[in-house]
């Protein structure tokens, strides 16, 4: 009987399965970010076990809230700091080299396909673009990888998602995935992979990929997992170019992670993408969502563009495309926040900035910021925000504040006309 | 072992989520009892008051589905436990907010539907309070006179976890 990609995973890292379908693997990569890892590292020093398993395995970023912005963030990064160096990890990135954590974390090169990757954070699964099984803990598990590098999960079941037709115009990763999580329900994927397959995928960059890798989550899905390719390839290339003679032979070695032909599904849902419209979400709940046109006329407080699902170059260029030559309304606050250092700076000579800036948008460092309504943008008491992140409850970006989400082609759109509006229009 | 049960704070709604649960912007401190004061503060359900009496006395949850969804933040079972509750009974729950209540030695308890619903007829009764006995596999849920008992199907492992008070303990005497 064949395997999907997650059993193959869990196969080559199975450390120890204390009870049928309790599996505890053997960790490649654990991530860590100032808001979960504190708390870790203080449980860790007061049982005297302040030590890493492998500390080029442990990876290290303060993105949620940065520059810091009051004494106790301050303590939240000084802990997470101090601790990076104390147990020399290299891989630690601080102000002026940090980024949201799962855009900063790829673009370095640490994921590959097969790997087992966990952090304090539920959109871990943005990861398993690569092929990888890469999952979000709390801290109780963060701190044990930390420690021992083992993390214990349940058998994993599969749902694969085949993802067939033409992408029409004005379409994206991200409302492809609103609508496979407006399909599933918040709960459809719970205890779950989700596997998205078909040739659109095949056609997506990987930028495009990890946007819908890290919405899988949104449908209660442990990771998001994408079959690694030629374009995973040619996006690792500058990391693996010393392991392997060519990029023929890189791609033959990650097929190995392919899920068999003859695996076994929970589920298998296959979706023809030729006739989906934008899509915006209402409520408080990821999986409600219509088509634009349904919303349009919606008036908004802010827009905001960034964070780990949209906040990519591809995304910004798509967005600036919109924006280009035009000023974004008056009763709107425009917030830009390219997702890392490098977006940024691509973005700068790509002249995406100017773009945006002379829309009238402010451009903010890269974090997390509003995304989670921590700063750099948090919403007052009955405001509106349009935002290419990944998360609509209630209060998300601020007490008493709405979240709509959208793509960045939709909120630029949205940007220049104040209310929800269909990026259709100032698409060629 | 520490004792389960007790009143129970009955949230009758699906999907509540963990930033419901203890929102993002509490997230900065550093000690779990500082989270206490912030229990279910955004939470959306008609007649809830998070600082009433109810949410004082509570030692156990009782809710519907796909319970603590959302973000990974172990916050919201710290928060819960700091407040005393250290067991949610609902109909399904989010992965991460599962392992994590297991983690903390907490338990998170699923039940069928129609058996969820029966539990819901007590939140009527003033004095409803569920007592759960881990080790016996089942719970006893009393109010207004009458009881009733329900089994329970944990996995071996959650068990185990409860029972060695949590994962930390747990991986590093095995591993
Ligand atoms: S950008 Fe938002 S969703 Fe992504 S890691 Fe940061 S806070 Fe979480």
């Amino acid at each position: 009987m064949g395997k999907t990609t997650a059993e193959k995973i869990f196969d080559e890292h199975l450390v120890d399965e204390p009870f049928p379908g309790s599996k505890v693997l053997r960790l490649d990569v654990v991530m860590c970010h100032e808001i979960t890892t504190p708390i870790a590292i203080a449980d860790l020093m007061s049982r005297g076990k302040d030590r890493v398993f492998d500390n080029s395995k442990i990876k290290a970023v303060i993105d949620h809230v940065t520059p810091s912005k009051d004494s106790k963030t301050a303590t939240q990064a000084k802990i997470l700091r101090d601790w990076a160096r104390r147990q020399g990890i290299k891989d630690f990135f601080d102000v002026g080299a940090n980024g949201v954590c799962h855009a900063l974390f790829p673009e370095k090169g640490f994921i590959r396909p097969g790997y087992t990757v966990i952090m304090g954070d539920s959109h871990t699964c943005t990861h398993g673009a690569f092929g990888a099984f890469a999952a979000g803990v709390g801290t109780t598990d963060l701190e044990v990888g930390i420690l021992k590098g083992v993390c214990a999960f349940r058998e994993p079941k599969t749902i694969r998602i085949n993802l067939s037709g033409k992408i029409p115009k004005g379409v994206f990763a991200k409302d492809i995935i609103l609508y496979v999580i407006g399909q599933l329900g918040v709960n459809g994927a719970t205890d779950c992979v989700l596997e998205f397959r078909g040739p659109v995928v095949d056609g997506m960059t990987m930028d495009s990929r990890m946007t819908l890798s890290n919405m899988a989550i949104e449908a209660g899905g442990t990771s998001g997992i994408c079959m690694p390719d030629m374009v995973t390839v040619d996006y690792l290339w500058p990391f693996i170019e010393k392991d392997y003679i060519s990029k023929a032979a890189a791609l033959e070695d990650f097929r190995k992670w392919w899920s068999d032909d003859d695996a076994v599904y929970e589920k298998v849902l296959d979706f023809d993408v030729s006739d989906l419209v934008p899509l915006v979400t209402y409520g408080y709940k990821p999986d409600l969502v219509k088509p634009v046109t349904e919303l349009e006329g919606t008036i908004v407080d802010q827009v905001y563009v960034g964070s780990c699902t949209n906040g990519r170059l591809e995304d910004l260029r798509v967005a600036a495309s919109i924006l280009k030559g035009k000023k974004i309304a008056p009763n709107v606050r425009g917030i830009l926040s390219p997702a890392t250092p490098k977006v940024f700076q691509e973005a700068i000579s790509e002249g995406i900035i100017d773009i945006f800036m002379e829309a009238g948008f402010c451009v903010t460092n890269p974090t997390c910021g509003a995304c989670l309504g921590m700063s750099t943008g948090v919403l007052a008491e009955g405001e509106v925000c349009a935002a290419t992140t990944n998360r609509n409850f209630a209060g998300r970006m601020g007490k008493g504040g709405m979240v709509h989400l959208m793509s960045p082609a939709c909120s630029a759109a949205t940007a220049i006309e104040g209310k929800i509006a269909d990026p259709r229009k100032y698409l060629p | 072992m520490k004792r389960f049960g007790g009143p129970v704070l009955f949230l009758d709604r699906d999907d509540i989520n963990t930033d419901e649960i203890i929102p993002a912007r509490y997230l900065t401190e550093i000690t779990k009892g500082d989270l206490k004061p912030y229990i279910l503060e955004d939470l959306k359900l008609t007649g809830f008051d998070p600082k009433g009496p109810k949410t004082k006395e509570a030692r156990v949850i009782v809710s519907r589905a796909n319970f603590g969804c959302g973000s990974s933040r172990e916050h919201a079972p710290w928060v819960l436990e700091v407040n005393g509750i250290t067991a949610v009974i609902a109909e399904s729950f989010a992965r991460i907010f599962r392992q994590n209540m297991f983690n903390c030695g907490m338990a998170a308890i699923e039940l069928p539907k129609d058996k969820i619903d029966k539990i819901f007829h007590y939140a009527e009764c003033s004095d409803a309070s569920i007592e759960i006995d881990i080790e016996g596999q089942q719970i006893i849920v009393k109010g207004s006179g009458s009881e009733e008992k329900f089994q329970l199907d944990m996995s071996p492992f959650d068990k185990a976890l409860v029972m060695a008070g949590g994962w930390v303990d747990y991986a590093d005497r095995n591993y």
